[in-house]
């Protein structure tokens, strides 16, 4: 496997992606980047169009720049350190893991992939994810969010592990959810999730999905040494849409 | 709860006609008409008739008359049938109210108070008949200035061209997504394109996968708020990506296309389950800000590796010339802007008839701005919503666009009636339906037809009107406002619209 | 103030970068490092539009209001005869200790550089104006002259710190001043602007500012008429052809005028939702009830992200649904507000913490010892 090391200091982001690109299309199949310092878009243009789907791995050290892997078909980026905005966005496909923390509108309308991100992320965190057919994203933080946690949400896991400091003090969680599922690891006051969402305890099929892709994240991230039994002891709550359809009654 | 309000319409049939054939309560989906084996007679329920005229032209022995009701309130200024009917439905159902298609509110037109000039004597006008009368259009980002290199008798272009859009005409089929319009409806708009050579818009509906090898040379494909059917192969199959901001029909507000839409095949498309809700949030949540919105282009241009245009939909508000500006800078190469009258398969009536403004006045104001700020040829602009006639096409150019987008007309050359209803999803025409036994009613060929036939005909009368104004190339009426004259325009209208008044 | 039917504001749509670096222990730096900061946004800005404030550039004349301004012309003369026209009034009003050009470096191209002049002066109130105190005495003249005397404009009006804007990309704008080799300062605060608004108007820049007080901003406020008709109804003129002036104008009028903490005022500005105020113990929300009841011309709607910039503090505050971004970080004594994370790292690789502070609740850096400045 081909890889190719790149210093970014000073490239473009312009640049940058142009770079990646011609040498995926050359065959490279893994990248190493260093001194990312605001680099957007990386992963995004990593497409190519002749149908085979090229799949490369992207290793990061610095501060990549917003919609890091926005509108990704289906490559791996690690990242030594934080993100910032819209990571993820309109996701089709692939792996990122974090870490570190995450902005805002983190996996916004992504539909399929998977997030693994180490500490907390901002506002907005997946957004109007979807699913389809077997395509189910799934968006793992290890610590917690900030406001407005699945928005519209159509779709997808979400969960929060609440493995840090800080308390689950999000509020409107969940306004307009009508698909998908958040898991939480901790407590959560009612008053902190919209009432279109219903909350129950996982059963033994989400106990089933939590041992799985807290597995995953646990693999992620070695360094952290995490124990799954330990984690996955704690109380979780389900949330899920009480309805496919939370605006049918809104219409004279 | 009985409800108060009145029929819209009166039915009446001829009973000396009516053959008690069945055809009328066949064709009506809103099951208006049902057959009476007692009596052998048919009852038509006027409560139920949306007006649609399908059973009036289907009628074989043309024995329907669907006519608005006479029934009146006692007449009043202020309480129009409409305002006290519209209040009573919603005392009735405590719901907001829905309704399709355009702004129908008596809004001045004004199209209707400009008029066209001709040559005569000083300058000759062009028979289109016999001399060469070009349509060709491009849309894109023009470089400021290009530079050149003569290398031994070889001239080699040295500026990096954006990527453009060639059409033959600069009539474009405007957004009307799988799911708001039937797939009939989706395929004809495709395949008229084509054969045209104009473009259609996918909508956010998505583009379906069998029609992406065939139509995606034709295909603006959007991006909007619910980023439904989005992935890298959608994006790279079209001809160029659209980010839908606003809707001339509703700015400001989002849109759902309900459960009962998301059909198997409309659901593949969008990417999303069937019999779900697809809702559109109001905003992108990516875009709160102008440099936002220029991080979504460059995402969409690094996405399709900078081999397509990207344009900027929105709704013509009251600051649309700022707004435009910014987008432009924001580094869209092209603007399409929907005005007051602009259609939609679905809005709140109170937002359909009272947000936005004309485009008329939105497109003057706006060329005008980039002219003045210098930027207007680092982008096109395409201009929607109430666009009734080639005559109101040549305005808008005239005005400053660069083309327009057709949503409404093109409808109505499938057969539209617009009646209104297309919320509702039982269409009559197969329009805006995903009823299969409804959208069959359309068919592919003869609607694919109806729609060239249009862009035909119009495509003719602008010719016969450039070569009129001794113009024999579309592009040298653009913003050539020189060729308009305002009529029972005031001083401040004349202004937005950089005219004088007739006679001036 | 007398309802003269005033010329709609000409709206234009305006987004940014915004950084701002603190040291708390109030050692002071060169502009060299949040020039490269700002920099590193480069594309979120449009080149339209750079500036800086400073806090703690003038330690030589701290007790003494510095006035940074700016004469516009068509010509040399026409800027210097703009100033002759200022210098009267001014000679009239205070008593001027020194004044000179803000010098500026001939290598740099800006657009249309206007004349900057820089005094530093003490009121000079007469008759009943004595009964103002300096700050309002100072206010008032400046409004004054940005409404009344033509092609003059205050720039800032605080002690020992200064506005350095223009038209370009900030880090332009830095180096036409030479922040990065004349001046020191314990906070830094940068704007890279993105308007819609191509005329070279060095005065819509940012950072806007009055007395002590500075902000810069991101994003667009939609209640701009609101709370405009409110700040002129206290005698702030609103001339600036942007949104970003009324909230330095709110901050003024809350902070120093009715002597309200940066945490209500926070409140203020951005209200917590009306579903979080009901939910409140009885004691809270009968606060923020009435905050909002008495202050709701004051809410800024819409999105928003701004550093607010006062002597010895800095402030990062959003929206009350956090719309715009801001991360704060620290490393040791220093303090940093940024759109982006990136640019805080390119400046400062290791930090302490990072967070993204939380809408409408205000990030407040203060200096240790506040007597190290004043
Ligand atoms: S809705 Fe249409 S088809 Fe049905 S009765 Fe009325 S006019 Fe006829
Ligand atoms: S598309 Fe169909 S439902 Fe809509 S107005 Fe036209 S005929 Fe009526």
């Amino acid at each position: 496997m081909e890889t190719v090391e790149i210093d970014a200091t000073g490239i473009s982001t312009e640049d940058l992606n142009e770079r990646l690109m011609a040498l995926m299309l050359d065959g490279t199949e893994k990248f190493v980047l260093k001194n990312v310092c605001g680099q957007r878009y990386i992963g995004t243009r990593l497409y190519s169009k002749n149908g085979n789907k090229p799949r490369v791995d992207i290793d990061i050290t610095g501060t990549p720049g917003s919609d890091l892997g926005a509108f990704m078909s289906g490559h791996r980026v690690r990242v030594h350190g934080n993100v910032q905005d819209g990571v993820g966005n309109t996701m089709d496909d692939g792996e990122i893991v974090v870490e570190g923390r995450a902005g805002d509108v983190l996996g916004m309308s992504m539909r399929g992939g998977k997030i693994f991100i180490r500490d907390n992320t901002g506002y907005r965190t997946a957004l109007h994810m979807k699913e389809y057919l077997d395509k189910k994203p799934v968006l793992v933080i290890g610590g917690t969010t900030q406001d407005f946690l699945g928005e519209y949400m159509a779709g997808g896991i979400v969960i929060l592990l609440g493995l840090g400091e800080l308390p689950h003090n999000q509020t409107f969680i969940g306004t307009g959810m009508h698909g998908g599922v958040i898991y939480i690891r901790g407590k959560v006051d009612k008053l902190q999730v919209a009432g279109q969402v219903d909350i129950s305890e996982p059963g033994v099929e989400d106990r089933k999905l939590l041992d799985k892709f807290v597995g995953e994240f646990i693999e992620s991230f070695p360094d952290l040494g995490l124990n799954k039994e330990e984690i996955l002891k704690g109380d979780f709550i389900k949330l899920a849409p009480k309805s496919k359809r939370p605006y049918a009654k809104m219409y004279a | 709860m009985k409800s108060f309000v009145f029929p819209e319409f009166q039915i009446i049939r001829d009973e000396e006609k009516c053959g008690q054939c069945r055809g009328c309560e066949r064709q009506c989906s809103f099951g208006t008409h049902t057959y009476d084996p007692l009596t052998d007679r048919l009852i038509s329920d006027d409560y139920k008739c949306a007006g649609c005229q399908r059973c009036v032209i289907f009628c074989p022995k043309d024995a329907i008359v669907v006519r608005p009701t006479q029934s009146f309130y006692r007449p009043n200024a202020s309480w129009s049938r409409e305002k006290i009917e519209d209040l009573k439905k919603q005392a009735e159902t405590g719901g907001v109210i829905l309704t399709g298609c355009g702004n129908d509110k008596p809004f001045r037109i004004y199209w209707d108070h400009i008029v066209l000039n001709a040559s005569q004597v000083t300058n000759p006008s062009i028979d289109p008949l016999r001399e060469p009368m070009e349509l060709r259009t491009f849309l894109g980002a023009k470089p400021d200035l290009m530079d050149i290199d003569f290398k031994g008798g070889d001239v080699e272009i040295k500026t990096k061209i954006s990527p453009h859009l060639m059409v033959e005409t600069p009539i474009l089929f405007s957004a009307m997504s799988y799911g708001a319009i039937s797939y009939n409806a989706f395929k004809s708009l495709a395949t008229a394109s084509k054969q045209f050579g104009t473009l259609f818009n996918t909508g956010e509906g998505g583009l379906p996968r069998e029609l992406r090898a065939e139509f995606g040379g034709n295909a603006i494909v959007q991006v909007a708020s619910g980023r439904y059917g989005i992935d890298a192969e959608y994006l790279n199959c079209a001809a160029a990506v659209e980010i839908k901001v606003g809707q001339g029909a509703k700015p400001g507000i989002g849109g759902h296309l309900p459960g009962e839409k998301v059909s198997q095949s409309v659901a593949e498309t969008r990417m999303i389950p069937v019999g779900t809700d697809a809702i559109s949030p109001a905003p992108h949540h990516d875009i709160y800000s102008i440099e936002d919105l220029s991080m979504l282009i460059h995402a969409l241009k690094e996405a399709t590796n900078y081999e397509k245009p990207v344009s900027v939909k929105i709704a013509a508000v009251h600051n649309v010339a700022a707004i435009a500006s910014g987008i432009v800078r924001a580094g869209a190469d092209i603007i399409a802007i929907d005005g007051l009258r602009g259609g939609t398969g679905a809005a709140p009536k109170a937002i359909r008839d009272n947000v936005g403004i004309p485009i008329e006045l939105a497109i003057s104001a706006l060329d005008m701005r980039l002219k003045n700020e210098g930027i207007r040829n680092r982008c096109s602009i395409v201009a929607a919503g109430g666009l009734r006639s080639s005559s109101d096409i040549i305005k808008a150019i005239a005005l400053g666009a660069d083309a327009v987008y057709i949503g409404t007309a093109a409808l109505i050359a499938m057969g539209c009636t617009l009646c209104q209803k297309c919320n509702t999803g039982k269409c009559n025409w197969g329009l805006c339906t995903q009823d299969p036994r409804l959208s069959g009613r359309l068919n592919t060929e003869i609607a694919t037809k109806r729609l060239t036939n249009l862009l035909n005909a119009w495509s003719h009368e602008i010719m016969e009107m450039l070569g009129g104004m001794g113009i024999n190339a579309i592009e040298s009426l653009r913003g050539n406002r020189d060729h308009l004259r305002g009529i029972g325009l005031y001083e401040w209208e004349l202004e937005v619209l950089g005219i004088k008044g007739a006679g001036q | 103030m007398p309802r003269i039917r005033r010329e709609l504001y000409n709206k234009e749509i305006c987004a940014c970068s915004i950084f701002g670096a603190m040291n708390r222990d109030g050692e002071r730096f060169t502009g060299k490092g949040v020039m490269k900061a700002i920099a590193n946004m480069h594309v979120r800005g449009n080149g339209l539009g750079g500036g800086f404030a400073a806090y703690g550039i003038y330690p030589e004349y701290k007790d003494y209001y510095a006035f940074h301004l700016m004469f516009t012309g068509n010509s040399p003369e026409a800027k210097r005869s703009a100033k002759i026209g200022f210098d009267a009034f001014l000679c009239e009003n205070f008593d001027v200790v020194s004044d000179d050009e803000i010098p500026h470096s001939d290598e740099v191209v800006v657009s249309d550089p206007p004349l900057i002049w820089r005094y530093y002066v003490l009121p000079r109130k007469q008759g009943e104006e004595a009964l103002l105190s300096d700050e309002d005495y100072i206010v008032k003249m400046v409004m004054h002259v940005n409404t009344k005397i033509e092609n003059a404009h205050v720039f800032s009006s605080g002690k020992n710190m200064g506005c350095f804007k223009g038209v370009g990309y900030p880090e332009d704008i830095g180096e036409y001043f030479m922040l990065d080799k004349l001046y020191s300062a314990y906070t830094w605060t940068v704007h890279g602007r993105f308007p819609t608004n191509t005329q070279a108007w060095w005065g819509g820049a940012h950072p806007f500012s009055l007395l002590n007080t500075t902000v810069v901003h991101n994003g667009e406020i939609s209640s701009y008429g609101t709370n405009r008709w409110y700040l002129e109804m206290y005698g702030y003129a609103c001339t600036l052809q942007t949104d970003t002036e009324v909230i330095a104008y709110a901050v003024d009028l809350l902070m120093r005028r009715q002597s309200i903490p940066i945490e209500i005022v926070a409140k203020i500005l951005a209200p917590p939702i009306w579903n979080s105020i009901d939910r409140m113990d009885e004691k809270e929300k009968k606060l923020l009830t009435t905050l909002r009841m008495v202050y709701g011309s004051l809410l800024m709607n819409g999105p928003f992200a701004i550093i607010i910039g006062q002597t010895g503090k800095m402030i990062g505050l959003t929206d009350r649904i956090r719309l715009r971004p801001i991360t704060a970080a620290t490393r040791g004594e220093m303090f940093y507000l940024s759109s982006e994370e990136a640019s805080i790292r390119l400046i400062s690789p290791v930090l302490d913490s990072v967070w993204t502070p939380n809408g409408g609740e205000p990030v407040v850096g203060e200096l240790n010892n506040m007597r190290t400045v004043l």
